[in-house]
């Protein structure tokens, strides 16, 4: 039987004859280009050709012009096809190169293991999956937690082995570095809360009272909160990226293994440098946005700039003051210890750290958000 | 392989600012050589590459590619010339959110008009031709090294470039895999007749291999010699011979 199959005619496309030359034997001729810009043929193609009785497929490839790796897949699979069916493929039509390649090929035995299944999985998998994600998750918090109490308790005791100059590298870092972006969010988040209370007080013409609002609201909640989130993002996200780039490069095995706890060397100063700057940018941010209030209702509702001091003065104690500033210093915790435990959890690819940064920045946000509210509980049972 | 000028280095000089790492370098890399850059730790090899494959413009000097200076003509033209290369880098710069099948499918995909159970077949192949056969699901994260730094190799070969560049092919692998990396590309020079380049200063590989090559002073931040190395050991430059015989002459 012989069967041709002029796909295209011309020296730059590709030719494939088969004919039976022997009872068990089928050649295949190869001509034209067998090339990677070519539309190349299935090797499953020869074989459907093949009829009953075939045991042998040699090769002629006199009129072939130009191959590269496209004619050579097509000779693994088919050689592949070949083995499964048990037939005999003799190469000694192929050009040497080719023959040479397709040795080196099959050199290697293919890791018949290795091969993954590509299976989707299924929704009921995936929430089961992530059920048992987030459990075993948990204790790896837990434990977290647990390591930087341990290294507090040795920096207490002045057993904790980390470099001051790190410390001030990271306040340096997490504060000043961070006032400009502080600035501008706390006076606009002043400008809306004073816009919002004179929206609702001028209907009783009691402007006087948007210092008071904002004041309070400044100093108390919102200072810290949106202090917090900025430093979520811009630091929290900066710590895991730091830390997980370490995993990446085996930074952190590396103190392992000279016995020196990563968690004092990297997160420690991380962790201070933070819950030390966070309450005092939470004390700037709520200066910043008494003063938007203070331009807002000076300028758009006609309350004198020196009542507008005076009641500010009277609205706020100590109390207040000492409120904002632990909510300061939780927040500050919370992001340092989302942004560390993301940053350590971290796999070994690049990949990895973009995940961990933002799991950190998530992971913060969302600490920042239930602390808030459990503090906000308790300072009210407490009548703070 | 007609030997022909494949590739020219004119008058380059490589500066990071003030910083001069290599200057004046003048040398012909033709079809079909297995061209060797070797040179002692920080003499400016991985530079050099970085200005042949185009991604750092030399401070004086250019690259000619058959004929055509790489650093003067359109950004479509240098593309290219850039389709023309495949790239080795010293990590295997594996996609990390890919897996080894589509690290290496990514390139067919885009340039060629093959269908998805070619490239798959494709893919397969040079991933055998490595020694990875099977491994086409992994992520990199979860390889060694050298598995690495060959699917890199599987990866630069993927389009069957006319000039294949390879950082560093043989640190980091075991000697039995790093010879039949060696044995890979002459196979390659020799059915495919891919000129390659090789950054190297693994002795067994530059004298294994090389066909030609140029080496650069970390002193005198130039080229002290050029040709095959296997002669340089006999005759070239005693800074050549002193680093091509570990420091025995």
């Amino acid at each position: 039987m012989t069967i041709t199959r002029p796909q295209n005619s011309g020296e730059k496309q590709w030719r494939l004859d088969t004919r039976r030359i022997d009872d068990d034997l089928l050649e295949v001729s190869c001509g034209g280009r067998w090339c990677l810009d070519q539309d190349l043929p299935s090797a499953g193609v020869i074989l459907a050709e093949g009829g009953d009785g075939l045991r042998r497929l040699s090769f002629n490839t006199a009129q072939l012009s130009a191959w590269d790796s496209g004619f050579l897949a097509f000779l693994r699979a088919l050689l592949k096809l070949c083995a499964e069916r048990g037939l005999t493929l003799e190469q000694a039509g192929l050009p040497k190169g080719v023959r040479h390649l397709l040795a080196m090929a099959a050199a290697v035995p293919e890791q018949k293991v290795a091969r993954r299944s590509s299976v989707g999985q299924s929704l009921f998998f995936q929430v089961g999956a992530a059920t048992v994600e987030f459990f075993r998750g948990a204790p790896e918090m837990l434990h977290f937690l647990g390591e930087i109490t341990l290294s507090l308790g040795r920096l207490f005791s002045g057993r904790a082995r980390f470099r001051l100059s790190d410390l001030w590298w990271e306040i340096e870092e997490v504060g000043p570095r961070a006032l400009a972006i502080v600035s501008v969010i706390s006076f606009l988040v002043g400008l809306i809360l004073a816009y919002l209370g004179a929206d609702q007080l001028r209907l009783v013409g009691a402007q006087i009272f948007i210092a008071d609002l904002v004041a309070i609201g400044m100093v108390r909640e919102v200072g810290a909160l949106m202090t917090g989130i900025i430093i979520a993002g811009r630091t929290g996200a900066a710590f895991a990226a730091q830390l997980g780039t370490m995993q990446v490069n085996e930074e952190i095995d590396a103190f392992k293994t000279l016995g020196i706890s990563p968690v004092d060397f990297l997160v420690l100063p991380r962790m201070l440098a933070l819950m030390l700057m966070v309450p005092l940018l939470t004390l700037y941010a709520a200066f910043v946005g008494m003063l938007a209030g203070m331009l807002v209702s000076t300028t758009i509702f006609d309350v004198g700039m020196f009542e507008y001091y005076t009641e500010t003065l009277r609205a706020l104690d100590v109390t207040h003051f000492l409120v904002g500033l632990s909510k300061g210093s939780v927040y500050g915790g919370m992001v340092a210890y989302a942004g560390c435990l993301r940053g350590m959890q971290c796999g070994r690819s690049a990949e990895s750290v973009g995940k961990a940064a933002t799991s950190a920045v998530v992971t913060a946000i969302l600490l920042i958000t239930i602390s808030a509210s459990l503090m906000t509980i308790i300072f009210y049972r407490l009548g703070i | 392989m007609n030997g022909a000028p494949h590739i020219e280095i004119r008058d380059l000089t490589m500066a990071y600012g003030e910083f001069v790492i290599q200057r004046d370098l003048n040398f012909v890399v033709n079809k079909g050589d297995i061209f060797v850059i070797m040179g002692g730790n920080g003499c400016g090899k991985t530079t050099l590459m970085r200005a042949l494959i185009g991604l750092q413009r030399p401070a004086r000097g250019t690259v000619f590619y058959g004929g055509e200076d790489f650093w003067s003509v359109e950004p479509d033209i240098q593309a290219r010339l850039k389709r023309r290369l495949g790239i080795m880098f010293q990590g295997g710069a594996l996609w990390s959110s890919l897996t080894l099948a589509e690290n290496i499918a990514l390139p067919l995909k885009e340039y060629t008009a093959l269908s998805a159970p070619r490239i798959a077949e494709i893919v397969s192949f040079k991933l055998a031709l490595v020694g990875l056969g099977g491994f086409e699901d992994f992520y990199p994260a979860e390889l060694s090294g050298g598995m690495k730094k060959r699917a890199g190799l599987a990866r630069a070969m993927a389009l069957d470039p006319d000039i294949l560049v390879i950082d560093e092919p043989s640190s980091g692998l075991d000697p039995l895999t790093a010879r039949r990396l060696d044995d890979l590309i002459l196979e390659l020079r020799d059915s495919l007749e891919t000129t390659i380049v090789v950054i190297t200063h693994e002795l067994a590989s530059i004298l294994g291999i090389g066909t030609n090559s140029v080496f650069l002073d970390t002193e005198t931040h130039t080229m002290i010699n050029t040709g095959n190395p296997k002669e340089a050991v006999a005759s070239g430059d005693p800074k050549v011979r002193h680093f091509l015989t570990r420091g025995a002459e």
